[in-house]
């Protein structure tokens, strides 16, 4: 199903949102990706706030490319998630719930997901010259010395995404490839009778 | 350039370092804005022999992805890599004006710079810490036959570097075990290193030359084979096998899990037989220069 929404992503917005539907996002998003993760955890492990309100907000696992004079930002596809897995469960255990990335996650991930009605969203990697377009604003709010790796605030429009993993833990990479093996298992057979 | 002639010497070909800092400078903006014509063209291929409504959403937006940074010159993806140079420098040259590897440096610091590409390397594995400018290169030098340097930048993302393997086969292993860790590799891989990947795979040599080898396949044409047709052979069936697995673009499930799949050998030692396969994802830059 193709659905365009508009963040913030609450829990019942969450609960609407399944494994497989294309998804095009507005809104406001939070990049962070290895050492901004690593930072934001330690930052809760003292008690301190995070540098923005995680409550139903969405982050997005990306290290831009420098803006050229005149762009909003560089190039902005995602990293690989398994590396923020560590992370995530703390993260959406103090509001977060939206996460944007590529590739697996750990069994733990989807239960806090199921525990917290997260959403994990696929954007296409490295379609980072595509995905750039989509973003209207962006503003460095953190961590500074980290370079790419600093924490922005994105204003995007018409992001377009893929529900991987759904509040309920159904998960696209395993559905979508059983389907297509299922696919091509019964053209074949079609085929031979 | 010119040709130094001393008396009772041969003619030995000076080539000034600054050239190939500034070769290099030029390839590293080039190869992060525009993707080899060989490689889109398997792209295309591919996405005209996909059905599902997911996995050809993705490769249109992977087609529409690096055509926008080719008209607008602006990195295709935002992990612009660690800088791999191969240096192929023929034995009649004699490199003059100052240290080669400084100079490679050189070449990639400026280029990363100019290019708005991304600094992503850290100077240390453990106590990382960016340096800053994406240097050091990962630097090769090969000395050939010649009067010529020919310069080869290879920008390589981790995602894809990560999912890479390799394993010290006992002979007995045989074929059956080769083609079964290639196929492993990938599956293992799956949705992490963006597929469609293009599939790098060296056999032989020793540890470190079947992980170089493994590289060095991915910078080939993807419209090339190798040249023995028992490898030619056998790169057709591991991308056939490769894209019966159902992976599909970005792991969301298809037919196109590579586009492309290059093997390198060499020979080795009667008790081994290394095998490595180095992935890559649909963005596999690469840009030669001459000098």
């Amino acid at each position: 199903m193709e659905k365009h929404i508009a963040l913030p992503l609450t829990k019942e917005l969450a609960e609407t949102l399944h494994a497989g539907d294309t998804v095009y996002l507005t809104g406001t998003i939070y990049t962070s990706r290895d050492a901004g993760h690593k930072r934001m955890c330690e930052a809760l492990e003292r008690g301190e706030k995070l540098p923005f309100n995680p409550e139903d907000a969405t982050i997005y696992y990306v290290g831009p490319t420098p803006a050229k004079p005149g762009q909003v930002i560089g190039s902005a596809g995602p990293t690989t998630s398994g590396r923020m897995d560590a992370y995530a469960p703390t993260l959406m255990s103090v509001g977060a719930r939206g996460m944007i990335g590529k590739g697996a996650r750990l069994p733990e991930v989807v239960e806090a997901m199921k525990k917290y009605k997260g959403v994990y969203f696929g954007a296409v990697g490295g379609a980072g010259a595509l995905l750039a377009r989509c973003i209207k604003k962006a503003e460095l709010i953190a961590y500074e010395d980290l370079g790419a790796e600093a924490l922005r605030r994105l204003y995007v429009e018409n992001m377009p995404l893929v529900v991987i993993i759904d509040s309920e833990g159904r998960n696209l990479y395993e559905e979508g490839r059983s389907a297509y093996l299922m696919s091509v298992h019964s053209g074949r057979h079609l085929k031979k009778s | 350039m010119a040709a130094k002639v001393q008396e009772g010497e041969e003619v030995m070909r000076e080539i000034e370092v600054s050239r190939i800092t500034e070769m290099i400078e030029r390839l590293c903006i080039e190869a992060n804005e525009h993707l080899p014509e060989d490689v889109k063209d398997a792209i295309r291929k591919c996405r005209a022999c996909e059905d599902g409504e997911i996995a050809g959403g993705v490769l249109d937006r992977i087609i529409e992805n690096y055509e926008i940074a080719d008209r607008e010159q602006v990195p295709i993806c935002q992990d612009t890599g660690m800088a791999c140079i191969f240096l192929e420098i023929g034995q009649d040259v004699h490199l003059t004006g100052g240290d080669l590897t400084a100079a490679v440096n050189e070449g990639v610091r400026r280029g990363y710079e100019k290019g708005y590409l991304r600094k992503s390397v850290v100077k240390d594995p453990i106590r990382r810490g960016n340096t800053g400018d994406n240097t050091p290169a990962m630097m090769y030098t090969e000395i050939v036959p010649g009067e010529q340097v020919t310069v080869t930048v290879g920008p390589k993302g981790f995602g894809s570097e990560n999912m890479s393997a390799i394993r010290m086969f006992k002979p007995s292993a045989g074929l059956q075990g080769i083609k079964d860790f290639i196929v492993e590799t990938v599956e293992a891989a799956g949705p992490n290193p963006c597929p469609p990947m293009v599939v790098g795979v060296g056999i032989g040599g020793t540890f470190d030359k079947a992980a170089l080898l493994a590289k060095k396949a991915l910078m080939r044409s993807l419209e090339s084979s190798n040249p023995d047709p028992f490898y030619a052979d056998l790169e057709k069936e591991m991308l056939e096998k490769i894209n019966e697995l159902g992976i599909g673009p970005q792991g969301f499930g298809g037919r196109t899990t590579a586009i492309g799949l290059n093997i390198e050998t060499l020979p080795t030692h009667i008790a081994g037989m290394p095998c490595a396969v180095n992935i890559s994802c649909h963005v596999t830059r690469h840009k030669t220069g001459v000098i």
